[in-house]
């Protein structure tokens, strides 16, 4: 049985003259100790994404509709008070900045001791012992001394390691990070993803990585949603869409990539930009940008379909691997 | 020592040195020290003793981690910042030194793009204004037809349509509004554009969308590049020539084919694999020791060295000078020279 079920989730966001549609209807499944990814540009309803599952979404954006079953319970449906069992303690969020998650005039030791008593009665010993056990677990330095520190006093890539052992502190059943690395340097990134790679994997918690690259996707989990204008456009194992994207967008991301192309030859782009969610063309979102488009794409919203190994909403993608099969054989 | 070897080079820096003073105020240089009130100033080393050339068509890339001094570098050159020490050339013109009248004709043929496209053009002003801003205070006297030509001109050169010149920047996209900034930085008819972080700000799609303008901009009007990124990936497919920088030191400078193909210095070898790449399932990823030291109070010796597998004592004393290697490349570390990478 999956530990995540997400089924036709709508969040909508009520603006002053109109409702805009930031998901629009996303369901997809998460097993326990699976590694997801969701990849997308800005504006895509990634991160929203994100948020919805724990229930997070705030005013003006609201859940319209739609069900995200964790562990027997409709977290789209639930008190604020039950949702508290759940949120920091079995699902555990890690957001981009880690400057902006942890708290300035708190000390590291106060932060970590305040999660842990908010979920268990544990004496404030008990806790820094958790704690100091928690940052040793993320390659902290000295992690004693770091109980004293305040968050302006650790490097960029300490803070993230140090907001992935709170994520930590009350061993979560899933982690939610939502671009976890994209305010650190490279070599940084490549540190921190391979720590939350390693404590998933021995730990057993399910992942949700939340990212523009598709590199590290490709890097730190088995499955990936591709999203677009509020909607899974693609989905299926890491591997296959990386390897064989189906889906034109997703195709054409991959190929937008400067490692696709010799050196100074021209990128193969995608025209146009992302719609607004106020000015979401009717059809296929990817119509106006697509080179495939024909009328139906233009008047019907197309459903995910099987094909192959993946998942793909894309009228055209039979017409389009005919396309692809002749040119392999006329090359 | 020159930083290269490229015949006589369009822009050329020597011995370029940065420093930003932390304290400002007299008050904030004193300190209480073993019972004295002593002065004391502390700086910020942000680009040390860098020297090197950029030939006419180059594209040359400069990339480094936060912090590495590669947008000071951009601003050095620019003419935004005055260096503290070293010097910059203009086609065999020293620009550093240059009053501002004297500078003008150099300010038109050196052009700057800057990372984020929401903070760099004027909100209150229309691209109208904006394209035509720095095409009146460069050629005085243009009639207004052959100004509004030019306009017209740079406009459709980076795909944008002229009868929107009315419009205000908020009107348009983040992609649209960096190729603004593209096309005034072009209005000029510049020989030199130094581009720092042009993509940075941009998604995946609309990067490869101003990649491909800046490409094109190179091809037609025989641009040379000076550009800044942090992204690899990005100077494999830009650039001609790579500049790695770490705390504001050159490491390694070499072609770019060269540079990927055999990267030398350890720090230019930890940053290529932390590069997340797209097909591989076991990335071979060489992890770095700490993290980047502070700039203030510069280490002695190799500035690499706390983070660095290879330092011994001559690495910790004396800090390694770019030396040339047999394929052309310049390397600054003692491993390399003493051949103990293995």
């Amino acid at each position: 049985m999956s530990l995540l079920s997400v089924r036709d989730l709508v969040v909508k966001f009520a603006m002053r003259d109109q409702t805009v549609t930031a998901l629009n209807g996303i369901s997809f499944d998460l097993n326990r100790g699976e590694r997801m990814g969701i990849v997308g540009e800005s504006g895509a309803g990634k991160s929203i994404t994100g948020f919805a599952i724990l229930n997070l979404i705030s005013r003006p954006g609201f859940i319209d509709s739609g069900h995200v079953m964790f562990d027997g319970m409709d977290l789209a449906h639930t008190s604020d008070k039950a949702l508290r069992t759940i949120r920091g303690n079995r699902i555990a969020m890690i957001f981009q900045d880690p400057m902006v998650t942890l708290n300035p005039v708190l000390t590291i030791g106060q932060q970590m001791v305040e999660t842990l008593q908010a979920h268990r009665s544990l004496t404030r010993r008990d806790a820094e012992k958790i704690a100091v056990a928690k940052l040793r677990e993320v390659y902290i330095p000295a992690p004693e001394e770091r109980l004293q520190q305040y968050p302006h006093e650790l490097s960029g890539g300490m803070r993230q390691r140090i907001i992935i052992a709170i994520a930590l502190l009350l061993d979560p059943q899933l982690i939610i990070a939502d671009e976890p690395t994209t305010a650190l340097d490279v070599t940084i990134q490549a540190d921190i993803m391979e720590l939350l790679l390693e404590l998933c994997q021995s730990n057993n918690v399910s992942l949700i990585l939340i990212t523009h690259d598709l590199g590290v996707v490709s890097q730190m989990t088995e499955r990936t949603l591709v999203m677009y204008a509020g909607r899974i456009i693609e989905s299926g194992r890491t591997r296959a869409i990386i390897n064989d994207p189906q889906h034109p967008y997703t195709q054409g991301l991959i190929k937008a990539l400067p490692q696709q192309t010799l050196p100074g030859e021209r990128l193969k782009q995608i025209p146009g930009n992302m719609p607004a969610l106020s000015a979401i063309p009717p059809g296929c979102p990817f119509n106006p940008r697509c080179e495939y488009t024909v009328d139906r794409c233009r008047t019907t919203i197309p459903e995910l379909v099987r094909v192959g190994p993946v998942e793909v909403a894309c009228h055209e993608v039979q017409r389009m691997n005919r396309d692809t099969e002749t040119e392999e054989q006329t090359a | 020592m020159r930083g290269d070897d490229i015949g006589q080079p369009l822009l050329e820096i020597r011995h370029l040195e940065k420093r930003f003073a932390l304290d400002q105020g007299f008050l904030e240089t004193l300190r209480f020290r073993k019972g004295h009130i002593t002065r004391e100033r502390r700086e910020v080393h942000a680009v040390n003793d860098v020297s090197l050339g950029i030939a006419r068509g180059e594209a040359l890339c400069v990339v480094g981690e936060s912090g590495c001094g590669k947008s000071t570098v951009a601003r050095l050159i620019a003419g935004l910042l005055t260096p503290s020490s070293g010097s910059v050339h203009y086609d065999g013109t020293r620009i550093d030194t240059l009053s501002g009248r004297a500078l003008r004709p150099f300010r038109r043929k050196m052009q700057m793009i800057f990372q984020n496209p929401y903070a760099s053009l004027n909100p209150r002003m229309t691209i109208q204004q904006t394209l035509e801003e720095p095409v009146r205070n460069h050629f005085h006297g243009l009639p207004r037809a052959q100004v509004e030509d030019k306009v017209a001109e740079v406009m459709r050169a980076v795909g944008v349509d002229p009868n929107w010149a009315k419009r205000y920047p908020h009107e348009f996209s983040g992609g649209q509004r960096q190729r603004i900034a593209i096309a005034r930085a072009l209005t000029v008819d510049p020989d030199f554009v130094v581009a720092d972080e042009p993509i940075s700000a941009l998604d995946v799609s609309i990067q490869a969308q101003v990649l491909n303008l800046m490409l094109e901009a190179k091809d037609e009007r025989g641009l040379t590049y000076l550009f800044i990124t942090h992204d690899l990936s990005v100077v494999q497919h830009f650039g001609t020539r790579v500049a790695v920088l770490y705390l504001g030191t050159l490491c390694e400078l070499a072609d770019t084919a060269t540079l990927f193909a055999n990267p030398r210095h350890p720090y230019t070898k930890a940053l290529l694999s932390a590069v997340p790449q797209l097909k591989d399932d076991h990335p071979n990823h060489i992890r770095l020791r700490g993290e980047i030291p502070t700039p203030i109070n510069m280490p002695t010796g190799c500035p690499f060295k706390s983070r660095c597998s290879y330092a011994n004592d001559r690495c910790g004393a004396e800090q390694p000078r770019p030396l040339r290697q047999p394929d052309g490349a310049l390397v600054a570390c003692h491993a390399v020279e003493e051949d103990r990478l293995g």
